[in-house]
């Protein structure tokens, strides 16, 4: 866990990008997320989905990283929508309200959908 | 629920990076011990990383220390995990912490201050004893 965190990037088309973060996301791990996310945005790509099927704790730093990225997405007219949180993680984010401002999926397919503008 | 004693377990954390992550293995080892639920597990992981991070960066502790007391135990009954942050810093008011708000975080300079609310969320009863000889933050989840 307390290894760094390490983030790949996948983009399945032009509209979209995908982040799998794999760590804790503390400090530097949402540090690294933002400089992959802020690579995206600053080539255009403003709809956003992390994947965190490989992350079990998100600290409140990590968070408000997480707040500066939707902040710069939502700047841009973009969307950000997270996927496979754990229970906990999403409790989280809806304690804190962050589902107001970014959609949360329990899979894949569903959250790239609605980037893209396919589903409501 | 199978019986049990009560097991404790002390911790005493260095004020350095990532160091909360020791935390929570002391929670998962105990929390299989009561059999909580993975995700309650998660839950107390989380709490006692938000404690300790408050403790690490706003105590000013002087000895640069975090004390950490783990019980597993049960109460009429009611099994339940509880986790005690000590430290020896500067103590502050609970009361005059704001409640942090979504809508004021973004587009705002200041996007931290989630800890409390977290905690207080996460866990099933909270107690924040704080003075100018320090602060102990008592957190408790039963199973």
């Amino acid at each position: 866990m307390s290894e760094r965190l390490t983030v790949t990037v996948e983009r399945p088309d032009q509209i979209v990008a995908i982040l799998r973060p794999d760590g804790y996301i503390n400090a530097s791990g949402g540090e690294e997320i933002a400089k992959e996310a802020y690579a995206l945005l600053g080539g255009g790509v403003v709809n956003l989905l992390l994947d965190l099927e490989r992350t079990r704790i998100v600290n409140s730093i990590g968070i408000s990283i997480l707040i500066e990225i939707l902040e710069k997405v939502l700047d841009q007219k973009g969307k950000l929508a997270f996927c496979r949180l754990t229970p906990t993680i999403e409790k989280t984010f809806q304690i804190m309200g962050l589902a107001q401002y970014a959609r949360l999926f329990p899979a894949v397919d569903p959250a790239l959908a609605w980037l893209r503008g396919e589903t409501e | 629920m199978p019986s049990f004693e009560r097991r404790e377990v002390h911790l005493t954390l260095p004020v350095a990076r990532d160091m909360e992550i020791a935390a929570t293995a002391q929670v998962g080892v105990l929390g299989e011990l009561l059999q909580m639920e993975r995700d309650r597990i998660d839950e107390v992981k989380l709490a006692v990383v938000e404690a300790c991070i408050n403790a690490f960066e706003h105590s000013g502790t002087p000895d640069r220390k975090v004390e950490i007391e783990f019980v597993a135990d049960e109460k009429s009954g009611r099994p339940f995990l509880e986790v005690w942050v000590i430290d020896a810093g500067r103590g502050f008011d609970p009361a005059r912490v704001a409640e942090p708000v979504i809508r004021e975080k973004i587009h705002s300079k200041e996007k931290r201050g989630w800890g409390l609310k977290i905690i207080e969320s996460l866990m099933d009863d909270v107690k924040i004893e704080s003075g100018e000889h320090g602060t102990r933050i008592v957190m408790r989840k039963y199973l």
